[in-house]
């Protein structure tokens, strides 16, 4: 159904290319809410690539029957009813993992991007494209999510992990790495400024990587020629 | 009359929208229904665990949860609306209450609380249910992030004395972290307010009022 070369784009696009985090710079609300460890960065991450997969996967499968002009009602519509379902279900039957993530899941609602990837790609594509795609939407998501915690939480708390054990029981309390010993804090990085802050730095680190690379691929190409 | 393809059209699109919201209301409304009584019995489990958390299992032999009586606003418990309180009994003798608090002065806005005391007026469990104070600074007053909130057990309004029923910095007994004091220090003048709460009102808690219809 799907060849190897399809896959690698559509992941290739979603890591990079279109980064939802750092160039289409989509859902940036829960991002910059969520984004001040990584834990809770990692979970509202994995929670929205899920809802993603699921929303996209829905979505694509009832493409033919939903007329134009009213696709947008009709994909929220599917969204919202979906992540309530989720919401329940997991209230219902995975309770410890419900309390963890529970308070992302109105959160994911809100993300744009959900909607953006049903609209742009899924409405348009087969099921099975629609939802590698939105894995590797959300995957992108996840990884620039995790980057900007971990930076957060380092400069702000001056410890990587912490509250895991909120996910894998108290046991998994001595996996939180004290990365700056006796640190004070730095209060800027946890507060909102410093996830714009952080994110602005990521976005430029990652514009400045593609402008070196466009820029070799130019240079190479007279060479060559 | 004779419809136009343009009204066809909207005609179409509007009973394809509505079947897909029909479609849509009966999917959740299965969830809603098949999820409910779980989820209502986890939230119980909860609540009475949380309970067990201030007040611990062995002081009653009640069914807490159902003890639960309302509480008209008061200021020494900092609260503006009807609160909760759970009272706890053992061989039908008072044994201890669970009061609903709330800490106004935190640094961002109400702190929720949930305090329990023993028939002797000591504290046997602080935790906070609610707060919105800054993560990674002022949250170590949750239970799940530190057990600086542990300290209160076992105090009363004799010890420590009055004029120590603060934070060590101002002069109190009771420790804070460098760097966010507002928040312990509102959480202390809760704790203290319902313990004056407490005692002021003993002598309804032992003797309950004659008998509250059941409900």
């Amino acid at each position: 159904m799907m060849s190897m070369t399809e896959f690698r784009s559509l992941f290739h696009n979603g890591l990079v290319k279109q980064n939802t985090g750092l160039v289409q710079l989509l859902g940036l609300c829960p991002l910059l809410a969520i984004s001040n460890n990584v834990i809770n960065a990692a979970s509202l991450g994995i929670a929205t690539m899920l809802v993603m997969a699921a929303s996209s996967g829905a979505v694509s499968s009832v493409r033919h029957f939903v007329p134009n002009e009213i696709r947008i009602p009709v994909f929220v519509l599917i969204i919202a009813a979906l992540v309530t379902v989720i919401d329940l279900a997991m209230n219902a039957f995975v309770h410890p993992l419900y309390l963890v993530l529970g308070i992302f899941i109105p959160l994911i609602t809100t993300n744009c991007i959900v909607l953006a990837r049903a609209d742009a790609f899924a409405s348009k594509n087969h099921p099975l494209h629609s939802v590698v795609d939105a894995l590797a939407m959300g995957l992108g998501l996840t990884l620039v999510l995790v980057v900007l915690g971990g930076i957060r939480e380092i400069i702000g708390q001056g410890t990587l992990l912490s509250g895991i054990d909120l996910v894998f029981g108290a046991s998994a309390k001595s996996f939180v790495l004290h990365v700056l010993p006796n640190y004070h804090g730095f209060l800027l990085a946890v507060l909102p400024p410093g996830a714009f802050i952080a994110l602005g730095l990521l976005i430029a680190a990652n514009n400045r990587y593609n402008a070196r690379s466009t820029q070799r691929a130019r240079a190479t190409i007279p060479a060559a020629a | 009359m004779k419809a136009s393809a343009a009204s066809r059209n909207a005609l179409r699109a509007g009973l394809i929208l509505l079947v897909f919201a029909f479609v849509g209301t009966a999917i959740l409304a299965f969830t809603y229904q098949a999820t409910e009584p779980t989820i209502t019995r986890g939230q119980q489990a909860a609540k009475l665990a949380l309970l067990g958390q201030v007040l611990p299992a062995s002081l009653h032999d009640n069914d807490l949860l159902n003890s639960r009586r309302s509480l008209p606003p008061d200021e020494l418990l900092g609260t503006r609306i009807d609160s909760s309180m759970w009272l706890a009994q053992r061989n039908g003798q008072f044994s201890g209450v669970v009061l609903e608090a709330i800490a106004p002065d935190g640094y961002s806005g109400n702190i929720a609380l949930l305090i329990g005391i023993d028939a002797q007026g000591r504290v046997t469990g602080v935790r906070v249910t609610a707060h919105r104070e800054t993560p990674g600074l002022g949250d170590y007053i949750e239970h799940a992030k530190s057990a600086w909130i542990d300290q209160f057990a076992g105090k009363s309004l004799g010890n420590p004395v009055a004029k120590h029923w603060k934070v060590v910095k101002d002069g109190g007994a009771f420790d804070a972290r460098a760097g966010a004091t507002i928040t312990p220090r509102a959480v202390v003048r809760a704790v203290k307010g319902a313990l004056d709460y407490f005692a002021k009102h003993r002598a309804e808690f032992s003797t309950p009022r004659a008998k509250e219809p059941q409900a």
